[in-house]
C-alpha cells in the first residue's frame, strides 16, 4: 500500500471514531465548544506522533531482541504516561502559550484509548516506520477532524428542542451516529 | 455502606454506561453480537475485580503523589494476564475483540473505581464493589448487543431467531447503528428511571 492511500484510510475512510471506536471518551466530553474540541483535536495529534515514533523504537531495539513482546501493553502504557507527563512539563518550560492552550488536555490524554489504540494498530499490523509515522498524523487528523465537525453540530443541538428523555448524550450520540452514516459513503474509496 | 448496597450501586444507580457514560469505545464497538459482548464483560469484571484487590489491599502504602501510575502498571499487568488468557483458551473470541483486549487498560472505568473507591475502602468491599460494575457493565453490553444482533442479524448466539422473511438490518451491525442503537437505549433508561421517580413522587 502506498503512502498516500495509507494515508487516505487512516484519515477518513477507517476514521477512528466513526469506524474504529477509538478515543469515544474525549470525543463525546469535550465536544461541546468548538475552541476546545480543536485544543483536544490538535493536543492528541502531537502526543500520538511522539508515542508512535517512541514506541517504535522500544518495540525494535528493546521489546524484540528480548523476546519481550507480550509486555506490549504494560510498556506502552508507561510510555504514554511517562511521554505525557514529560510534554507537561516541557511545554510549561518553553512555550507558555502552548501550555496554556493545551494544558487542560494533557493529562485526559493518558487515558485516551486513541493513544494506546494507533500505538497497538502500528505494531500488529507491522508497518515500517515511515508508514506507522504516516499512520500515526493520519489517525488523529482524522479525530480532529470528527471532533471539530461534532462540536460543530452539538452547538446546534443546544438550542433545539430535543424530548427530556433524550436530552445529553443520548441525542449526542444519535447525532453521531448520523455522522457515522455520512462517512460510512466513504467505505467504497479505493484509491 | 452494606454489602448489598455497594453491589447494587454499581448496577443501578452508577451503571457504568447508562449513568456515568464511561468505558464507550469497547461498548461501541464490539456489541455486535451477544457473544462478544459477554466476553468483553467477563474480561472486564476479571481486571476490575483484580485491580480492584490489589490496590485496596496496597492501600495504605501506596504514596499519594504517585498514586495514578502505580494504578495504571497494576491494571496493566492484570490486562495482560487477561489477554494472554483469551489468546490461549478462546481464540475465535481473541479475534473478535482484537485490539480492544489490551485497550482494558485504558478504559475509564477501572481507573475510576481504583481511586473513587478500591483506594478508599476495605478488600472485601472492594471486590464486592468490583462485582457490581463489573455486572452493571455487562449487563449493559448485554442489552446492547442483542439488541444489535437480534435486528442486525436476525439471530441470538448465533442461532437464527427470526423467519427468513425478516430482512437483517444491516445497519446495525455497521458502526452508525452502534451510535444510533445506544442513544435511544439511554433515552429509553432515561424514560424509565424518570417515570419510576414521577410515581415514586406521586405516592
Amino acid at each position: 500500500m502506498s503512502l498516500f492511500s495509507l494515508f487516505i484510510t487512516s484519515f477518513i475512510v477507517n476514521n477512528i471514531i466513526f469506524s474504529r471506536f477509538l478515543g469515544i471518551c474525549p470525543f463525546l466530553g469535550v465536544s461541546k465548544k468548538i475552541d476546545t474540541a480543536a485544543g483536544m483535536g490538535l493536543a492528541v495529534i502531537f502526543v500520538i506522533v511522539l508515542a508512535s515514533v517512541i514506541a517504535y523504537l522500544v518495540q525494535i531495539f528493546i521489546l524484540v531482541p528480548l523476546g519481550l513482546e507480550y509486555l506490549q501493553t504494560i510498556a506502552f502504557i508507561l510510555i504514554i504516561a511517562a511521554l505525557v507527563q514529560f510534554v507537561e512539563m516541557f511545554l510549561k518550560k518553553s512555550s507558555p502559550g502552548l501550555y496554556k492552550a493545551l494544558g487542560i488536555y494533557l493529562p485526559l490524554i493518558t487515558t485516551n484509548c486513541a493513544v494506546l489504540g494507533v500505538v497497538l494498530i502500528n505494531v500488529q499490523k507491522e508497518y515500517t516506520f515511515m508508514e506507522s509515522l504516516v499512520n500515526s498524523v493520519a489517525t488523529p487528523a482524522g479525530f480532529l477532524l470528527a471532533i471539530v465537525l461534532f462540536a460543530v453540530v452539538r452547538e446546534k443541538i443546544e438550542l433545539a428542542d430535543v424530548p427530556e428523555s433524550l436530552q445529553g448524550s443520548s441525542i449526542a450520540l444519535i447525532a453521531a451516529g448520523l455522522m457515522s452514516i455520512a462517512f460510512l459513503g466513504f467505505s467504497g474509496l479505493s484509491i | 455502606m452494606n454489602k448489598s448496597k455497594i453491589f447494587k450501586n454499581g448496577i443501578f444507580e452508577e451503571n457504568p454506561i447508562f449513568s456515568q457514560q464511561i468505558g464507550m469505545c469497547a461498548t461501541l464497538a464490539i456489541t455486535t453480537s451477544l457473544l462478544n459482548g459477554i466476553g468483553m464483560g467477563i474480561a472486564v469484571i476479571f481486571v476490575l475485580v483484580g485491580s480492584n484487590i490489589v490496590i485496596s489491599a496496597m492501600r495504605k502504602i501506596i504514596p499519594d503523589d504517585v498514586r495514578i501510575p502505580i494504578f495504571v502498571i497494576v491494571i496493566a499487568t492484570f490486562t495482560t494476564i487477561v489477554d494472554l488468557l483469551i489468546h490461549a483458551f478462546s481464540f475465535p473470541l481473541y479475534q473478535a475483540l482484537g485490539v480492544f483486549i489490551p485497550l482494558i487498560v485504558v478504559n475509564c472505568i477501572i481507573i475510576a473505581r481504583a481511586e473513587a473507591f478500591a483506594y478508599k475502602n476495605g478488600v472485601v468491599d472492594s471486590i464486592i464493589d468490583g462485582l457490581g460494575m463489573g455486572a452493571g457493565y455487562t449487563l449493559a453490553l448485554m442489552a446492547l448487543s442483542s439488541v444489535r444482533e437480534i435486528l442486525g442479524n436476525g439471530s441470538i448466539f448465533g442461532f437464527q431467531i427470526l423467519p427468513a422473511s425478516y430482512e437483517p438490518m444491516m445497519i446495525i451491525v455497521q458502526p452508525p447503528g452502534a451510535f444510533i442503537a445506544l442513544g435511544l437505549l439511554i433515552g429509553l433508561v432515561n424514560y424509565m428511571s424518570r417515570k419510576k421517580k414521577l410515581k415514586g413522587d406521586a405516592q
